[in-house]
């Protein structure tokens, strides 16, 4: 794993037949804890995530990890707002990232029963994932990008539409990971849960960041108006 | 109605009796057909998907000509691989005409076009499901194409069959190709269409009916390896 | 199980041991069922396996012409010679000969039964404009059937709807004759195999301008190198030969006689 992987977002812009999506944005990223992306609906969070993690293509700017672009890829998992489930077995759906990494037989099966028993799916290892329900294909989607220890992990609302036990499962192992040294990089919707989790908070707004502090003091006395609207539950556009 | 009676009759009697040529000529058919759906599906499938998941700039004009070739007469695909195995044409040197590989030849690409086809759009779906993660995982072109033909097998299968019922049931193009050369090139359609120009139509219409139980034990046979049935959605 | 695996090997293995060559003949030969006979006899005497291409007489020329058969059996005179002048055949070698007959609906409505000359009968059906089909795909009996039509003085692009050209096989032709109740000319062979007569009869036959005369042609090796001549050689002994001419002779569908054998012996 490599340590203190920060990213620093030089002048980026996204933009999409003409309106700009996303920026510009300058900013540099913490190089540990979690950090937590909020915002209301269009602002941003999506497509700021996926800049990040350099999957999108930028109309203007960088995104500097200090590493080359391959290096710093394969140092990063992202987990997506609805899980995307192989057509294949849970197990299959594990040892995939796996595979493409070219890891051993052994190593993967050991760490295949690893996370499955971590997320409470040791039983089902053989059952079709599309079949699994909600809460159970976030957690598989959580174990399959935790399953290459990435540096970074990125999740996109992971947990919207799921129910209260899941949510708490899949935050007490987010708290985990972070314990173990992976930096995370969470948008969500959940003011609760931006509570629970965050190290620091991002309040994009229109593309840009408009706001931007630890977790504590962000919470406590936001320092932008529009944030303050947003906290109080007002609607912000 | 009485003939397709005693077509019924003809063809029980072939199958009890175990014909020797029909059997024969039962073998080359599948010989023939299968061998051209295996070269074709090398083809296709990945041909297919790739065209389901990268963006170039004749991407549409393939697809479209793809679709085109779907609809090429038989007879037409004959009449140019006749005139290129030839011995006076371009290939002629190899001495392919009138045999089981000139008929592979010619199968193969009328059928190509169609498993392609069919294996593109399966495949656009599939890859707009898998687009974000396989993205995100940093994989290759061809660790791309490899999960989707993996993930979507049941689609595909469902296009090589339809390349597969195309092949065995073709007579325009191997009767061109192929000649109808008895215990040489002699394929149930051709001789269909043998025994039809004789007039002999209960023989014809049996014959006709094996070729329909071996498109249906091909299939289920098909079927019943891969255990997709059982498998439910995959 | 053991027969299957048997038939299995011969299928992809191929008849390796036998020397082979291809031979294009015209569809209305293989009809008859003569083949079956002489092909067989041939491998026998001989150890060649003859790999028949049946076609029209226009396509088993050019076959012939493009070097994609070693030899060919079509009944067509003038093309034949000018399938020879052109350099594409060595020579014509005249094997045997059967007839042309013409078939129609057995009540006869043209009544060419009793007609005198085959110009005759097509004259009363041509009068009668009774329904006739025509081949209308360029082989040796359409050929004939255009000339027969012209000596009767007509020209058959003149003709009504009555008169169908099909431009199908012998068979297939028959087969619509059938389903129409029309005229149709036909060798007698085809006619005799033919298993769908329905209602049609045989009402004109004899006349000599009906003969039809089967000749061999092998295809020039100057021409074509890799044409087997050497096979080709031997089969036109063979189809020259008294063993030849007893099973051609001797060929019979329901008690008639189809094919008239009249090679003339070499040297």
């Amino acid at each position: 794993m490599v340590e203190n992987m920060a990213a620093r977002l030089q002048d980026v812009v996204v933009q999409r037949r003409g309106k700009t999506i996303l920026g510009p944005v300058n900013h540099e990223m913490a190089p540990d804890g979690c950090t937590i992306v909020i915002g209301p609906n269009g602002a941003g969070k999506t497509t700021l995530l996926k800049t990040l993690h350099g999957v999108e293509r930028l109309s203007q700017g960088q995104v500097d990890w200090g590493v080359p672009e391959h290096v710093a890829r394969q140092q990063q998992a992202y987990v997506f707002q609805s899980p995307i489930m192989l057509r294949r077995s849970v197990r299959q759906n594990l040892i995939f990232p796996l595979s493409l990494a070219g890891k051993g037989r052994a190593e993967a099966n050991d760490r295949v029963t690893y996370w499955a028993t971590k997320i409470g799916l040791a039983k089902m290892l053989d059952q079709p994932a599309p079949r699994l329900s909600g809460g159970e294909k976030q957690k598989l989607a959580l174990a399959r990008a935790l399953i290459r220890d990435p540096a970074v992990l990125f999740l996109d609302e992971p947990c919207a539409n799921l129910d209260g036990r899941s949510i708490r499962e899949i935050e007490s192992l987010l708290l985990d990971v972070q314990r173990s040294g992976t930096r995370i990089i969470m948008t969500t919707h959940d003011l609760g849960q931006a509570r629970r989790l965050a190290g620091d908070v991002l309040f994009l707004l229109r593309g840009q960041i408009n706001d931007y502090g630890s977790a504590q003091t962000f919470f406590a006395a936001p320092s932008s108006p529009e944030a303050v609207a947003f906290l109080n539950g007002d609607i912000v556009e | 109605m009485t003939d397709i009676w005693s077509g019924l009759q003809a063809a029980f009697w072939l199958l009890v009796t175990f014909d020797r040529d029909l059997v024969e000529i039962t073998l080359r058919s599948l010989q023939v057909s299968l061998s051209a759906l295996v070269i074709a599906s090398i083809i296709a499938l990945p041909l297919g998907t790739w065209l389901a998941i990268r963006r170039f700039r004749f991407r549409r004009a393939v697809i479209a000509v793809l679709n085109a070739l779907m609809g090429l007469p038989p007879v037409v695909v004959g009449l140019i691989v006749y005139l290129l195995l030839s011995r006076s044409g371009p290939f002629g040197v190899l001495g392919l005409l009138f045999t089981p590989t000139a008929m592979i030849i010619a199968q193969v690409i009328i059928i190509t076009p169609l498993i392609a086809s069919i294996t593109h759009q399966a495949m656009r779906e599939l890859w707009a499901e898998y687009h974000d993660l396989l993205i995100s995982l940093n994989t290759s072109n061809w660790q791309r194409i490899k999960t989707l033909i993996f993930d979507g097998r049941r689609a595909l299968l469902t296009a090589s069959l339809a390349g597969f019922g195309r092949a065995i049931g073709e007579v325009g193009a191997i009767m061109i190709v192929g000649g109808n050369i008895d215990h040489a090139t002699r394929v149930l359609t051709t001789a269909i269409a043998l025994e039809t120009g004789k007039g002999d139509f209960a023989l014809a219409l049996g014959l006709g009916f094996v070729l329909i139980g071996l498109a249906l034990v091909v299939n289920f046979g098909i079927h019943v390896l891969s255990r997709t049935e059982r498998e439910g959605r995959w | 199980m053991i027969r299957m695996l048997a038939v299995l090997a011969t299928v992809l293995g191929g008849t390796a041991t036998a020397e082979t060559m291809k031979m294009a003949v015209t569809t209305s030969f293989h009809n008859s069922g003569l083949s079956e006979v002489l092909l067989p006899a041939i491998a026998r005497d001989i150890g060649l396996d003859v790999q028949l291409l049946v076609v029209g007489t226009g396509q088993a020329l050019r076959l012939g012409e493009a070097g994609d058969v070693d030899a060919i059996l079509v009944h067509s005179k003038s093309a034949e010679e000018a399938f020879v002048e052109a350099g594409f055949g060595t020579h014509r070698r005249e094997i045997m000969y059967n007839d042309f007959v013409i078939v129609g609906p057995s009540s006869d409505d043209a009544a060419i039964a009793g007609a005198g000359a085959a110009d005759d009968a097509l004259t009363a059906i041509a009068q009668a404009e009774a329904a006739f089909v025509s081949r209308g795909d360029d082989s040796g009996t359409h050929k004939k059937e255009r000339a027969l039509w012209d000596a009767a003085g007509y020209n058959t692009a003149d003709f009504g709807d009555w008169y169908k050209a099909v431009g199908a096989g012998m068979g297939a032709s028959l087969n619509t004759a059938s389903s129409l109740n029309a005229y149709i000319l036909a060798d007698r062979a085809s006619w005799l195999n033919f298993g769908n007569k329905g209602d049609l009869a045989l009402l004109f036959a004899g006349d000599p301008v009906l003969f039809n005369q089967y000749a061999y042609l092998p295809v020039n090796s100057a021409r074509h190198p890799h044409v087997k001549s050497d096979a080709a050689a031997s089969l036109e002994m063979w189809l020259t030969s008294d063993r030849a001419r007893t099973l051609i002779n001797g060929y019979r569908i329901e008690g008639e006689t189809l094919f008239m054998f009249n090679a003339v012996k070499a040297e």
